[in-house]
């Protein structure tokens, strides 16, 4: 999982969204940093999936702005594509896992698609399987299907809801170390989570959401622990 | 060019699904057949009969067994959250629905033409001189009700009573594309045929109209 990347980090103003009269983020502002790796953690409901899919793109923010920072190497702005990983695959059941990803490759304009879906299905460990049909494959498989589409046009900013759930011990121990490389190679990532686990450990900043707005964050050790378990810090 | 490109992609992908599970052709083709051949066989109609009721009945069976198939649309998408995936990798959304508009133009067509010749002898009505015109109004007529039905699919895969809302909205906006086509094709399946231009040129600019709303406001209707 090379960089072939500029990093890039995120701007939240203000950012709210409503669903009818529900209000899912209240003014949330953050900054993440280029090649922060942020969990985010908050009881059900408390808006971890709707930061996520604005930060995304894929919900549009009532109120607030998002921006991105990012430069190229000569100094001019550069266009962003986030990632998005969810507990659902979001890649088609009816497809082999190699025409999953030169589909998403062709989407994504992947220069040499063929050679970094072989990449991508090596290093999943997919590359056996490669002409299985994705129902055909287990929960784990499936994610390390979704994780390689994630990954195809190497992106600077990945989110994750959730990635871990429906994992068995090996599947989540596997995503841990996906994940750790990614980081490791100067990707922003913002999760969120449930929970302590080897993923959250990977995090270098915790936050957490309580009914929409951010009731903590924290860089520090046991402060980092108790947004995780929800204690008291 | 990305346009064009994304869309050749998505459309392949909406084709090699379907040849795979042959879901929409299969409830498609069963569900016409039967229409065609219960009233075939209810009313015994003779050859003058036919060309004068049968055009609507074809159509209706057409127009309902294009609900049946737009219906699962973007429901499919939902399954996976595969919608999300592809929002996030087009570089224009519009792209989806042009896939989506193309392939079920296309399976509509395949359906239409397969049915034709069942159409053609159990009610005892020539196609085969007028099958150019025909086959010119079942496509400006497939592409109106795939146009104005994928929209739609994307408006009611989202709503809570989506099994409802589809038809719902769908069949209404469509009585217009139902009566045209039924018009231009009555005209066809005269003793003398003859081309009802004023009807082809409606379903041409409907499709049209359609297809550029679905270009300026196709994006707010992917959005959550």
């Amino acid at each position: 999982m090379t960089a072939g990347f500029s990093p890039v980090g995120l701007h939240f103003d203000k950012i709210e969204k409503r669903y009818g009269g529900l209000l899912a983020l209240k003014r949330v502002s953050l900054t993440i940093a280029p090649g922060e790796c942020v969990v985010v953690a908050g009881r059900n409901g408390s808006g971890k999936t709707t930061l996520l899919r604005v930060a995304a793109r894929l919900v549009r923010p009532s109120n607030g702005t998002l921006s991105f920072s990012s430069q190229s190497t000569d100094g001019n702005a550069l266009e962003v594509r986030p990632e998005f990983i969810a507990h659902a695959t979001m890649v088609y059941d009816e497809l082999t896992a190699e025409e999953n990803l030169a589909l998403f490759a062709r989407l994504l304009g992947v220069t040499q698609a063929q050679n970094r879906v072989d990449t991508l299905l090596k290093e999943v460990g997919l590359s056996d399987r490669r002409t299985s049909l994705v129902r055909t494959f287990s929960r784990g498989m499936r994610q390390r299907v979704a994780i390689a589409r994630a990954l195809l046009h190497e992106p600077a900013v990945l989110l994750l809801d959730e990635p871990a759930t429906g994992l068995d011990p090996q599947g989540a121990a596997w995503l841990a170390s996906a994940l750790r490389r990614l980081r490791d190679s100067g990707r922003t990532i913002l999760m969120s989570l449930h929970g302590e686990s080897e993923i959250s450990s990977l995090g270098t900043r915790a936050i957490r959401l309580d009914a929409g707005a951010i009731a903590a964050d924290t860089r520090t050790g046991a402060t980092f622990r108790s947004i995780l378990t929800f204690a008291d810090a | 060019m990305s346009l064009l490109s994304n869309t050749a992609a998505l459309l392949g992908k909406e084709v090699r699904t379907e040849f795979r599970s042959r879901e929409l052709l299969t409830t498609a083709v069963v569900f016409i057949l039967i229409v065609i051949v219960l009233f075939s066989f209810t009313f015994d109609p003779t050859s003058d009969e036919s060309r004068r009721f049968a055009p609507g009945l074809l159509w209706l069976a057409f127009l309902f067994a294009a609900s049946l198939m737009l219906q699962p649309c973007f429901l499919r998408e939902q399954n996976n959250d595969t919608l999300s995936a592809l929002r996030l990798s087009v570089s224009d959304p519009f792209a989806i629905f042009l896939a989506k508009l193309a392939a079920n133009t296309f399976f509509l067509l395949i359906t239409e033409l397969f049915l034709l010749p069942f159409f053609s002898i159990m009610y005892n009505v020539p196609v085969v001189p007028v099958l150019h015109w025909l086959l010119l109004v079942f496509f400006l007529a497939s592409l109106g009700i795939s146009i104005a039905g994928t929209a739609l699919s994307a408006i009611s895969a989202q709503a809570r009573m989506r099994e409802l809302l589809l038809p719902l909205l769908m069949l209404p906006l469509l009585t217009p594309i139902l009566v045209a086509s039924t018009e231009v094709t009555k005209s066809l399946f005269d003793r003398s045929p003859y081309v009802q231009w004023k009807g082809i040129g409606f379903l041409a600019v409907f499709d049209l109209v359609f297809l550029t709303a679905l270009w300026l406001f196709g994006e707010y209707l992917l959005e959550e």
